[in-house]
């Protein structure tokens, strides 16, 4: 990493604006970053030219003393927000070459903070998978290795799993993430970095391919929770174009950023200890402990009775809403379409079968099963029920404490090819699908290494609408965890 | 409950993806994996328990009746596979 490189946004931006140097020179460091950084296949396209425009309206802007508060910062976008004249394909081959006429919210707001773009970030495809090993561009390869020498290809997890490399490489100082049952913040804890989901709402989904719409929602990846608080400043906010967008204001997330923890209960579910994690993830959820308690916070233990059932009720639902929203590529409007088949219904299904890959399949034909005739009320409505009962079970909890803390995944990094098996793959988001589901704040901050030299994360939980409290028990935990160590570039 | 190769099939139908016998075949053990692990669910006591729809308690809105945007029939026939006179255009439906 350049020194430029190397540098958080907060820093970016207050040396920007300081003169100590200029946008442009912090946009051609990161776009060579880019360039040099191929063997990660982080990235699905480039667009240096893109980060150098920006860059130079914002030294423009410095000039005239006028700067918006992403000026001269480049950032990552993950490929399933709609960027105009940007091919967006969400990792999939159904949307090949497809340009999207319009701009998403959330990079329209990012754009108007005078953020600039580096380029499309590779994912695990319409957001499916949790090793970024489901991308028709193929795996992202995660910057860190094992200390064993063994030189394994490990996995950056997903779906943000370009997003999380690419910050983690310092090849993006930010980037954009979207979780539907964890999908950025497993990938944040792999790579050793910060990334927070929102309230569901904060976050315009208007020009998001659609995965799950009743959890889809985007959030910022960084390096550090003040970068991630800038972040989503800028890209939260309420748009009449998402129904369910929230009609509140964007609260100073960053100027109000603090690790006093004083008077805070943090609670413990006991229902996180499960069989099978590895030692070290619940010696480092102790350490988190620790820290919050310094930090002025009380732990309480507390009870989330229905947590073994929150992965089996995400497999319904999200597969449910997905076959929903993805019966829209059918070879008509944009990207792929086979040919040489004879009647309208023949193209719909050979354009399917050649564009999806076999997780998306697998997921469409699970969702399109429950929620055929017969099957709705045994599978939808009762996964519907069961989720109505985890809400319940977070609106009990935060009656007894203000935050929850966790570990973000039940393992560190695997390797490439490593799982085969859906269902064992699925068990990646264990302890990030429940506040998926219950709409909740929720981050991963880097804790520390495991005996193989690779991150763990803890997971805090907030209630609705307190991402203030998820940032700034975020900020307590980076504060005492010291996590320095960085990916040794073999790129 | 536990889905048959016909089973598979016809959701494949419902789908709209084609699919050859042998992936039918490799698809089955998969899916009834998959579902005999969610029908865990079938332990949980919902009596009286009101589905969850909306996970933000929030009012729909309304907005006024007037048009917002339109007028952009090139932008979106810009991506389509095959465009003829203004139109998508698909294979022959009517012989």
């Amino acid at each position: 990493m350049s020194e430029l490189t190397a540098k958080t946004i907060a820093e970016l931006r207050d040396g920007f604006r300081s003169g100590d140097f200029t946008a442009r020179e912090v946009a051609e460091e990161f776009n060579a970053a880019v360039a040099a950084a191929k063997a990660l296949n982080a990235f699905t396209v480039g667009t240096p030219d893109d980060a150098l425009a920006a860059a130079d309206a914002a030294d423009k802007a410095r000039g005239n003393g006028d700067l918006a508060s992403l000026a001269g910062i480049p950032l990552g976008i993950k490929d399933l927000f709609a960027t105009r004249g940007v091919d967006t394909t969400s990792g999939s081959r159904i949307l090949k070459g497809f340009k999207p006429p319009y701009e998403s919210t959330v990079t329209a707001n990012l754009r108007k903070a005078g953020a600039g773009m580096l380029g499309k970030l590779n994912m695990d495809e319409f957001a499916m998978g949790s090793s970024n090993e489901t991308s028709a561009y193929g795996p992202v390869i995660s910057p860190w290795k094992r200390n064993d020498g063994s030189n394994v290809s490990l996995t950056p997890g997903g779906s943000s799993g370009g997003s999380a490399a690419a910050v983690a490489a310092g090849i993006a100082p930010g980037v954009t993430g979207t979780d539907t049952g964890g999908s950025i913040r497993q990938p944040a804890a792999f790579t050793g970095i910060c990334g927070i989901k929102p309230t569901y709402g904060r976050c315009s989904r208007w020009g998001i391919v659609a995965f799950a719409s009743s959890l889809d929602q985007a959030g910022p990846m960084a390096k550090t929770v003040r970068d991630c608080a800038i972040l989503l400043e800028a890209m939260a906010g309420f748009d009449p174009k998402d129904s369910t967008s929230l009609d509140l204001p964007v609260p100073q997330w960053e100027a109000n950023l603090s690790s006093d923890l004083q008077g805070k209960r943090v609670g413990i579910p006991k229902e996180y200890r499960i069989d099978g994690v590895p030692v070290e993830i619940n010696a480092l959820w102790d350490r988190g402990i620790e820290w919050l308690k310094d930090a002025g916070a009380t732990p309480v233990e507390i009870s989330l009775p229905h947590t073994k059932y929150a992965l089996p009720t995400y497999y319904i639902i999200a597969p449910a809403e997905a076959s929903s929203n993805l019966a829209r590529y059918d070879g008509v409007r944009y990207g792929l379409r086979e040919e040489g088949v004879k009647s309208l219904d023949d193209m719909y299904a050979a354009t399917r079968a050649a564009g999806f890959g076999a997780e998306v399949k697998r997921r469409i034909m699970i969702g399109t099963y429950v929620l055929s005739a017969g099957f709705y009320d045994a599978y939808f409505t009762k996964a519907q029920k069961v989720r109505a009962l985890i809400k319940q079970d977070f609106r009990e909890a935060f009656e007894r404490c203000d935050l929850i803390l966790t570990p973000t995944a039940p393992s560190a990094a695997f390797g490439i090819g490593e799982t085969t098996d859906p269902l064992a793959m699925y068990l990646n988001d264990v302890f990030a699908v429940p506040a998926s589901l219950a709409g909740l704040p929720a981050m991963s901050v880097p804790g520390g290494l495991d005996g193989q030299g690779l991150p763990l994360g803890l997971h805090i939980i907030g209630n609705e609408l307190d991402e203030q409290g998820v940032l700034n028990a975020g900020l307590a935990i980076e504060e005492r965890a010291g996590f320095i160590a960085r990916a040794e570039k073999w790129w | 409950m536990s889905v048959s190769t016909e089973q598979v099939r016809h959701i494949a139908k419902l789908a709209r993806i084609a699919m050859s016998d042998e992936e039918i075949e490799r698809l089955a053990p998969e899916l009834n994996n998959i579902l005999g692990w969610v029908e865990q669910l079938g332990e949980v006591n919902t009596n009286g328990v009101e589905p969850l729809t909306a996970v933000i308690d929030l009012k729909l809105r309304l907005r006024d009746d007037a048009v917002t945007d339109g007028d952009c029939r090139d932008a979106v026939l810009a991506n389509a596979p095959e465009a003829q006179h203004g139109f998508f255009a698909v294979p022959k439906v009517i012989e």
